[in-house]
């Protein structure tokens, strides 16, 4: 039987493909997202979240930062952007805005909460503008798209002993199906590759890749070193520790499980945009929402999401299919898990199978089923900070 | 167990003590008579290790024993210590 690679996306005028239709209120500032939070309450259609980031950053903490903003707006779920700013702040919206308008050429908007009199004023003109562009976007259409123009970030979280056994070898299954179909599969979590880097390093295309390998792990090994903690006091966390995972590198063997079989094409840094297709690695924490909005930040669609505690997690921009690891906390947390690989486990179920229907429901997500946490509003977000705030 | 030359096996359901478990993996059968109950999801020794030995799963190293672990016993962190990562352990 031949495998399926087609799905109904939004194509957008760089080329990109979306598999959602959002406006997106973008706050840049933190000061800007309970504004933002009250335009999504008025506007179907539109998404936000709240963070705490965009004022007093310097160097390369606020370059990571206008990246991510910078990212989210670009990500081709995305068909158009009201940036919300205050005006006095360090990430200004301007440069967020010009800088989306400019990569993408997709409706862009700028409303500051200083140049339009205050809160109220704000809301009703970040709502007008929001709703002339819901209307926009509403009139384009799905095309048939192929499973080569998908980014799919892959992402463990709340991880216990299954997830090396059942849905992490299950989504690189899936990783391979897309990377064999001409599309892009993202690994991230740096943390929770330590002791598992060695298989990484020796599937990358050409030394400099592997060397790469070695440097970020190194990297982030060093963090713990200099704060000279036992890294197991944070990461496996005492839930993953519950599940029977012993140490890091356990859990790490397990993780990169989710990297499938095919070649290490590039290593890139947090919320860069892949610049190869296949599979990539991206540099980030292990931490669930930081490495989320990464991912999504540098263009990924849909993202694979496995757990063995269970978890909430969902993105305002892409997708989340949430896999557990086992039948027992697929059952208890059903509101938030979309499909089970614990019959891996119970032998009713190969890997390969599971990875099958992994694959097949990425591409009924892609062409607008909804997931479970899109169903419940779970609008995570979370950036990465890598310097002090001034 | 995954793999032959591993020194642990994952419980894939709770496990009573005393239970004699047999394991088939790549070719090789082993019987282990659980000194402890082994929760789902949690390890045992199925092989004698010695202390500071490499604990071994995946065929890969997942830490160390920091004491003798007998032939049964449930393997975790309390036997156990991760060799990666470790700022407590500089200078020491």
């Amino acid at each position: 039987m031949e495998l399926n690679t087609k799905f109904w996306g939004y194509r957008r005028k760089d080329g990109a493909v979306g598999v959602r239709n959002h406006v997106l209120i973008l706050p840049t500032i933190v000061c800007a997202t309970q504004s933002a939070m009250r335009i999504t309450e008025l506007v179907q259609g539109t998404v936000s979240f709240v963070h705490q980031h965009g004022c007093a950053q310097v160097g390369v903490d606020y370059d990571q930062t206008f990246r991510t903003y910078v990212g989210i707006g670009c990500n081709p779920n995305v068909y158009g952007v009201v940036v919300l700013g205050l005006g006095c702040e360090t990430h200004q919206g301007r440069s967020v805005a010009n800088e989306i308008a400019k990569r993408t050429g997709k409706p862009v908007e700028l409303v500051s909460i200083q140049d339009h009199g205050g809160t109220l004023m704000t809301i009703a003109k970040g709502a007008q503008v929001a709703a002339r562009m819901v209307q926009d976007a509403s009139m384009q259409r799905r095309e048939e798209c192929d499973i080569s123009e998908l980014i799919v970030a892959t992402e463990c979280g709340g991880s216990d002993a299954c997830s090396g056994l059942s849905a992490n070898p299950a989504v690189g299954v899936v990783s391979d199906m897309i990377v064999d179909g001409g599309g892009t599969a993202i690994l991230a979590e740096t943390s929770e590759i330590i002791g598992a880097e060695h298989l990484l390093a020796d599937r990358a295309v050409d030394d400099k890749v592997a060397k790469r390998v070695y440097e970020v792990i190194e990297a982030m090994e060093q963090k713990a070193i200099f704060m000279g903690v036992d890294i197991r006091t944070g990461n496996p966390t005492p839930g993953n520790i519950k599940g029977g995972l012993s140490s890091l590198e356990e859990k790490s063997l397990g993780a990169a499980a989710k990297a499938g079989s095919r070649p290490l094409q590039e290593l890139i840094n947090y919320a860069e945009n892949p610049t190869k297709k296949g599979l990539v690695w991206m540099d980030t924490p292990g931490q669930d929402i930081e490495q989320l909005t990464g991912m999504v930040a540098g263009g990924a669609q849909v993202v694979l999401f496995t757990s063995g505690r269970g978890t909430p997690t969902g993105s305002p921009i892409a997708p989340v299919i949430k896999i557990a690891t086992n039948t027992r906390m697929f059952e208890n947390m059903s509101d938030n898990m979309d499909m089970n690989a614990g019959t891996i486990i119970e032998g009713k179920e190969s890997v390969q199978d599971v990875g099958q229907r992994i694959y097949d429901e990425v591409l009924q997500v892609a062409t607008g089923k909804m997931t479970k946490a899109e169903i419940l509003k779970q609008y995570d977000f979370g950036i990465n900070r890598i310097g002090p705030t001034f | 167990m995954m793999k032959k030359m591993d020194n642990v096996a994952t419980a894939l359901e709770d496990i009573p003590a005393g239970i004699d478990v047999k394991l088939l993996v790549e070719g090789v059968s082993l019987s282990v008579a659980l000194l402890e109950p082994i929760p789902f999801g949690h390890k045992f020794a199925v092989r004698p290790i010695a202390e500071r030995e490499d604990i071994l799963k995946y065929g890969e190293v997942i830490g160390m024993a920091n004491r003798i672990i007998k032939l049964g016993e449930h393997v975790h962190v309390h036997n156990l210590d991760g060799k990666r990562g470790r700022g407590d352990q500089v200078g020491a």
